[in-house]
């Protein structure tokens, strides 16, 4: 199958561009910003693992919006919906990518800073959770029935964001260790050095066009996935027809 | 017939069958012990370490334990398709989750007051803080594990592997809810800090989710 055919020439482009803009970033952060006072190379990974945990609590937004149409079309209007179940579960694997991701090098940069793989502090653990929670998302859809899936899955998403104030909460009230966030802290004496700012907004930029190429690449295949079985309804319906006659 | 005699209703017919089995509560009552007998060898503990775990296995043997419960109460009504005649029926769909879940919500709590003496005397207990908060903690927990589990246990009647599926969505979304009733326990427990802002953090929690699974219920009922 030619890639084209699923995502088109504009697909195609984007692509290209995702790693180029990945690929100046990413020289940006390791080699052109200035080393840390503090921390020495070891910071470069924040070029990396920042952007993907700003992004990994960005595309679940998406999956909630596309369930919330979803159940909302549901009986009114069910192609439309199909489209809306489509972006859910991009979404939520993408998310899944990404937190997944942001954990990992958040790892690597502890067990190097502070000589642990691991430490039950507030960001870590709410991380985790949404992790938690995307995952069994997504056990959710493989495990239900045929049919049912699109609802219970759309429910369950609507679940999951009661539940992550509630958790970004009640972890807060537990001590913290991890670095203060530098952006929308509204400690105005954290900040980032301006040196390592364009390295920084080009990763995002990056990582931000690379989710969103997955998503809809992925978004693609899912439509096409459906497709597929609505031929195969209909031609089941068409061979049970003749049958009859 | 009023919703709340719906819900009266459903609930009296839940009642009966488990008085007539006791399948459910048995199977909780025993299933709960085991679990803390099994804490209680591993961790071996002496009286000032149980007061700091004691909340944490409390929580855990209940919540394994109503999975155990919560797993039984729907396939009930899959015999001789219930399930599907209540479907039909116009009475209102959220009535009959009410109904189930203040049933299953009885059911826990029997095994809680049937318990609570193994507990304390397994574990050596005497709370340092305010013990009559029990009395609030106890079924702020309860409702909490057992509103969203008899939901979701309805949400994986159909799936494959139904029994893997419920502890599966249901702890992640509970990890909230586990957090705050066993943070409250240990506070009551150890008297070393005040419950008040997890006590908080379960009603809030219910609240939400409470009204959520009345509003979504006929949604997943009816997901074809």
């Amino acid at each position: 199958m030619k890639l084209s055919r699923i995502f088109g020439p504009v697909g195609i482009v984007w692509f290209l561009l995702t790693l180029g803009v990945i690929a100046y970033a990413t020289k940006l952060g390791l080699i052109l910003a200035p080393v840390d006072a503090l921390q020495g190379n070891v910071f470069r990974i924040i070029f990396y693992h920042v952007p993907h945990s700003m992004l990994s609590l960005l595309f679940p937004y998406i999956n909630l919006a596309a369930s919330l149409c979803y159940l909302y079309w549901r009986q009114r209007d069910p192609l439309k919906a199909l489209t809306a179940d489509a972006w859910a579960i991009s979404s939520a694997e993408v998310t899944v990518l990404y937190a997944s991701i942001c954990l990992w090098t958040g790892m690597l940069w502890g067990r190097v800073e502070w000589g642990l793989w691991w430490t039950w502090d507030a960001r870590l653990t709410s991380m985790l959770l949404l992790w938690l929670l995307y995952v069994s998302y997504l056990m959710l859809r493989k495990l239900s029935a045929t049919g049912q899936t699109h609802t219970l899955a759309a429910v369950l998403s609507v679940f999951a964001a009661i539940d992550v104030p509630i958790v970004y909460m009640s972890i807060k009230w537990w001590r913290t260790q991890h670095p203060a966030p530098i952006f929308f802290s509204g400690d105005p004496d954290a900040k980032m050095d301006p040196s390592m700012l364009p390295a920084f907004l080009w990763n995002i930029v990056g990582w931000a066009m690379w989710g969103i190429f997955l998503l809809c690449f992925r978004y693609a295949l899912e439509r096409r996935r459906q497709a597929r079985e609505q031929d195969a309804a209909l031609q089941a319906i068409e061979a049970s027809l003749e049958l009859a006659q | 017939m009023s919703y709340f005699g719906h819900v009266l209703c459903h609930l009296r017919k839940d009642l009966q069958l488990e008085w007539r089995s006791r399948d459910s509560i048995n199977g909780m009552l025993f299933f709960s012990l085991l679990v803390v007998v099994v804490f209680s060898i591993a961790f071996d503990p002496t009286a000032a370490i149980s007061r700091q775990i004691a909340g944490g296995i409390l929580w855990v043997a209940l919540l394994f334990a109503s999975i155990t419960a919560l797993n039984q109460a729907w396939t009930r009504e899959l015999r001789n398709r219930v399930l599907d005649a209540q479907r039909m029926s116009p009475a209102p769909p959220s009535a009959m989750f009410l109904g189930k879940a203040l049933a299953n919500f009885l059911f826990v709590v029997v095994v809680e007051l049937v318990m609570a003496l193994p507990f304390f005397f397994f574990y050596n207990l005497h709370a340092l803080g305010q013990g009559w908060l029990m009395l609030v903690i106890m079924p702020l927990g309860t409702w909490a594990l057992v509103c969203n589990g008899t939901f979701f246990a309805a949400l994986g009647l159909r799936t494959r592997n139904r029994e893997l599926m419920l502890p599966l969505i249901l702890f992640p979304i509970s990890i909230p809810a586990l957090l705050g009733m066993m943070q409250a326990t240990t506070a009551v427990l150890t008297g070393e800090y005040e419950p008040g802002l997890w006590i908080r953090l379960l009603v809030a929690y219910n609240i939400a989710f409470t009204t959520v699974c009345l509003l979504l219920f006929e949604t997943i009922l009816n997901a074809e």
